[in-house]
């Protein structure tokens, strides 16, 4: 089984006020340093089988036409390797 | 035979009833539609009301645009079936890209309930017929996620088009673009908005009855073409 994590962030230009209000708690909770930032949203889909360059293709297409609205949030798709394969 | 607008019910929807009570009140025969169907039981037009479809679950209307009901709305809409989004309405026909654009979370971050007054910007489109371009209307808005977003190219096309409906009055509530509350889609027969229009049809319950030309818009649209 393999995992495949989907990252979702909303666009550069899209105004984040989740992220501003986040960012504005940071000085009072003594966390100093923080610019910026941005609130997004992570999916880790738990795949059957091989993830090929097929499988991906359709998680690419569920990322875009489901997970993500592509009108205001851009994402990113990458396969997490498990414990069993980096300690086999 | 009396004009059948439908009114969708998704699980969280909310203001289905209220929708269905003005379609009555204009004297049209309102059908109760179910997420699940795929048939639209020959309604005329169909009206997606306010609520949180899905729980707003993923982004609010995301689940709801591929619900059963909405993958027959999406075709008929395409063919020129007048259809109204309100609220989450205009959320699910935004995430059908039926209607350019997203609606996002309110920029001061709070949700929003108040009566607020609008210009009619477009009074030739299936929804908007009864109004005069220019008009001045107050009904009630109430959201959380409202703010209209779109690259500024479209942004621009729809000006151009004429295709922005409705536009916040006095202050804009939740950082719209362009202080954008509503617009239609190029054949003006899918209208979507924030504000509820539906919830201003009777003078004991809503602030006014601007909200009722909405609904004899669309009946008297039908009726002629009939």
């Amino acid at each position: 089984m393999a995992r495949v994590v989907v990252d979702v962030m909303l666009k550069p230009e899209i105004l984040d006020p989740q992220g501003q209000a986040v960012q504005r708690a940071l000085p009072r909770l003594g966390f100093d340093g923080i610019s910026d930032v941005r609130q997004g949203k992570r999916f880790e889909l738990e795949v059957e089988g091989p993830v090929d360059e097929a499988a991906l293709a359709r998680i690419r297409e569920l990322a875009e036409t489901f997970l993500a609205n592509t009108v205001i949030e851009d994402f990113d798709v990458r396969v997490e390797e498990t414990a069993e394969e980096v300690a086999p | 035979m009396s004009t059948r607008v439908g009114v969708v019910t998704f699980p969280g929807s909310l203001d289905d009833r209220d929708a269905q009570r003005a379609v009555r009140l204009a004297g049209a025969e309102p059908v109760a539609l179910w997420h699940r169907d795929t048939s639209l039981h020959q309604v005329d037009a169909v009206i997606l009301p306010g609520g949180f479809s899905y729980g707003d679950y993923l982004r609010c209307g995301a689940i709801a645009r591929f619900s059963p009901v909405m993958e027959t709305i999406i075709e008929q809409a395409r063919a020129g079936l007048p259809v109204l989004g309100i609220c989450n309405g205009f959320q699910v026909l935004c995430e059908s890209h039926l209607l350019p654009g997203a609606l996002t979370r309110n920029d001061h971050l709070h949700f929003i309930c108040r009566d607020q007054r609008l210009r009619v910007e477009n009074a030739s489109t299936a929804w908007t017929a009864d109004y005069t371009a220019g008009q001045e209307i107050t009904i009630p808005l109430k959201n959380g996620e409202g703010g209209y977003v779109a690259d500024e190219r479209t942004l621009d096309e729809l000006e151009a088009e004429g295709r922005v409906v409705f536009r916040y009055l006095d202050r804009n509530p939740n950082g719209s673009r362009r202080d954008i509350a509503g617009v239609t889609n190029a054949a003006g027969n899918v209208v979507g908005l924030m504000p509820h229009p539906e919830h201003a049809v009777e003078s004991l319950t809503g602030p006014t009855t601007d909200g009722l030309g909405f609904f004899t818009s669309v009946l008297k649209k039908l009726v002629a073409a009939s």
